[in-house]
């Protein structure tokens, strides 16, 4: 009984029900969606989460390795604590000793006020997840830098969550975008066909023609300096969504080709439904999950991309940060010798690459629910 | 011999001609595209020129500017400097005493920051772009096909998780970190960061037998780096179509037969599953001529990406437009060669008329 109750729901379940019952057995996808929605959230609650603000810096701490966190102090377990650090130059060769401070402790502590921001860009706040307070003999100025500091004593931390928000968004915002202009071109090429089909294969086979990244560099090239990052953001967002398209467009037109002689669409026709109406209601809900598939392939290339421009000095530039930017700190062989910690944000650029592809796996998987 | 006659049945060569003809309004198109691309960047070579003259305390008056616009001929049109651009592409007498005399500086494939002809620049590292890439290309291939193959005869199996975990890495790690790393591993345990394609040594003498070994040294990081970027996708859709053809009736009636499992294997579902591979071979060529872009920059690789890099930061445009052009015309004979061997291999896109 309760088999055939299970084989009825199968049949009347929609599309989108089968295709999310399939997603969720992938077991490599769900860890990934998890980890992506992590990351994402994140990265929108990124002022609060990260202790310090994106320009903040301490000379002190120039290029520091991530901070020591203690809890045991003096023979008594106190909780988790920092101590201040000390620099030391040795005199005849200048070579620089730190070293810590252990006169006084520094709780962490939670929900403290810091650097003021603005909650979703408009409620004003200055909470921060943790931070540090005052030493226990009432001293200042020691830091928390869970991954170390910068080149200026800025935290990689917070410049990471910060960074979040650019490195995840524009690959993103491109994808939706090169979504729906694939659509609208891959379909009047597919469902027109003759001159208009020729023309915009033309074009399409030209653009993936011109190697991407000497394109980007070359379009990169053209960002005005000295523009503001909400400028700067939607220049890269467009140069990635002109590159990204005719990948789309190419799906959609195959799709079309394959789909538009079918019985279904005649019928539609000689009913007098307009064209509009027939591709948008009647084609593209046929082949969305593909779609959407190949939309979640291309972020991964996208993220990469924007990573290397960045570190290349032809994305995002300073002050606007993203994760291509920080990694311009680990540009030679010395800087990652002396300073092996600023790697740290290829973590993050190499887990939300790998999740997307294990994410788009699945979903291709999940596809096809009928199969 | 009835192999050779076959290819040069009637249909194949009008398959060819018609392929070639095709190529003209491509390339044509290629060329508006990357035209306007170098044209985007606000200002021109005479202004970028101009504020490096002022930041050395040099004043330029306007009237200078002018003549010196009028005399690269940036004061045209848009539409006149693009049709001057691909004239000069095509043909421009550059050996003639007359050329020499009146055009060094007139020339619309000339290099502003290297002082002379933009072909001339591009021809420099032609010959060792193509040959790094030819010789990266053919590693991709020949460690991506037998891993794929392993990888859908052994479905879900751990050498099959092994290598895609492999295969998913070498994609997920950006190209130019991937290249320090490696630097720094090299250097820490050789001794020497192994940087760039030629030592001091080579780069007096050329590159001869007995230097070729230190040369593939250094190759080895370069191929690493850009070759572990393209194996994944390569053994990702090798993969999926291999499994495709493995589940397909004719496997069942050959293995019916005792047909032995590797001469299935090779001869029957690689040579299917091969199809899709060679018309993706001008995808991979356009990868690799990206990334090998950014890697030669961080590993001073003596190659066109490093000259692409300095040419757009000085707005060098012909110089830029010449390299991108150039790998464009590389990517789309790749293309054209991959469609040819693809008809030869699949007789039925022969009438079919499209290639890919």
């Amino acid at each position: 009984m309760a088999k055939k109750k299970s084989k009825e729901d199968y049949y009347l379940a929609s599309q989108w029900t089968l295709m999310a019952r399939k997603l969720k057995k992938h077991k490599l996808a769900r860890v990934s969606f998890l980890i992506l929605a992590i990351l994402y959230i994140a990265a929108l609650f990124a002022d609060f989460l990260a202790p310090y603000g994106l320009e903040e810096f301490d000379g002190l701490y120039k290029n520091t390795a991530p901070t020591n966190i203690y809890s045991v102090y003096e023979g008594e377990n106190i909780g988790p604590y920092v101590l201040k650090i000390t620099k030391s130059i040795n005199k005849t060769d200048f070579t620089v000793t730190i070293g810590e401070d252990l006169s006084e402790y520094y709780k962490i502590k939670f929900f403290v006020h810091g650097t003021p921001y603005k909650i979703l860009g408009f409620i004003p706040c200055d909470l921060h997840l943790f931070g540090v307070g005052e030493g226990s003999k009432g001293g200042t100025g020691a830091k928390i830098f869970l991954f170390g500091a910068d080149s200026l004593g800025r935290d990689i931390f917070s410049r990471v969550l910060l960074g979040a928000r650019i490195s995840l968004t524009i690959p993103f915002a491109s994808a939706i975008i090169s979504f729906f202009l694939g659509i609208l071109i891959g379909s009047i090429s597919g469902y027109f066909g003759g001159v208009t089909d020729i023309i915009i294969q033309r074009i399409i086979e030209v653009i993936g023609a011109v190697p991407q990244i000497p394109l980007w560099m070359a379009l990169s090239a053209a960002i005005p300096p000295g523009i503001s990052t909400i400028k700067m953001y939607f220049y890269m967002t467009l140069i990635l969504s002109f590159i990204n398209w005719t990948g789309m467009a190419r799906v959609v037109r195959g799709k079309f080709l394959s789909l538009k002689n079918e019985d279904y669409v005649m019928a539609a026709r000689i009913s007098g439904v307009s064209t509009w109406k027939i591709i948008w209601k009647h084609l593209v809900p046929g082949f969305m999950s593909y779609l959407i598939v190949s939309m979640t392939l291309g972020i991964p290339g996208s993220i990469v991309g924007e990573t290397s421009m960045s570190y290349l000095g032809l994305g995002i530039k300073s002050p606007a940060t993203s994760w291509g930017v920080l990694l311009q700190e680990a540009s030679s062989v010395t800087d990652i010798a002396s300073h092996p910690h600023k790697l740290i944000p290829i973590i993050f650029v190499t887990i939300t690459v790998l999740a997307y592809n294990f994410l788009g796996d699945g979903l291709r998987d999940a596809a096809d629910p009928y199969k | 011999m009835e192999a050779l006659k076959n290819f040069f049945r009637k249909d194949l060569v009008q398959y060819i001609i018609k392929r070639i003809l095709m190529f003209i309004p491509t390339l044509l198109l290629i060329s508006i595209l990357v035209f306007f691309v170098i044209q985007l960047p606000p200002g021109d070579y005479v202004s970028a020129h101009i504020s490096a003259l002022a930041s050395e305390g040099e004043l330029v008056d306007a009237d200078y500017a002018a003549s010196m616009r009028a005399d690269y001929g940036l004061d045209l049109p848009v539409w006149q400097q693009y049709i001057k651009w691909v004239k000069d592409i095509i043909w421009t007498p550059t050996d003639t005493p007359y050329y020499r005399l009146y055009h060094s500086h007139h020339n619309w494939k000339f290099s502003f920051a290297y002082g002379r002809d933009v072909w001339s620049v591009i021809n420099d590292r032609l010959g060792i772009t193509i040959g790094v890439t030819a010789i990266i290309m053919l590693f991709q291939y020949l460690v991506s096909l037998p891993i794929a193959v392993y990888a859908s005869t052994h479905q879900y199996s751990v050498g099959d998780y092994i290598s895609s975990i492999i295969g998913f890495i070498g994609t997920a790690i950006p190209n130019f970190i991937l290249a320090i790393v490696l630097m720094y591993l090299s250097y820490k345990w050789t001794g020497s960061a192994n940087v760039g394609l030629f030592s001091q040594e080579m780069l007096l003498n050329g590159v001869h037998l007995y230097n070729f070994g230190e040369f593939l040294k250094r190759m080895i990081i370069p191929i690493i780096v850009i070759g572990t970027s393209g194996t994944c996708g390569i053994i990702r859709s090798v993969r999926a179509q291999m499994l495709d053809e493995v589940a397909r009736q004719y496997v069942l009636t050959a293995r019916a037969k005792g047909v032995s499992e590797g001469k299935i294997v090779m001869k029957y579902c690689f040579r299917a599953a091969m199809n899709p591979t060679v018309s993706g071979l001008g995808g991979v060529l356009s990868s690799l001529f990206s990334g090998s872009t950014v890697t030669a920059m961080v590993l001073n690789m003596q190659i066109q990406g490093p000259v692409l890099y300095k040419a757009l930061q000085s707005q060098d445009m012909y110089l830029a437009g010449g390299i991108v052009m150039v790998q464009a015309i590389l990517v789309v004979v790749g293309i054209l060669l991959s469609d040819i061997a693809l008809a030869f291999l699949d007789p039925r896109i022969r009438y079919s008329g499209g290639g890919r």
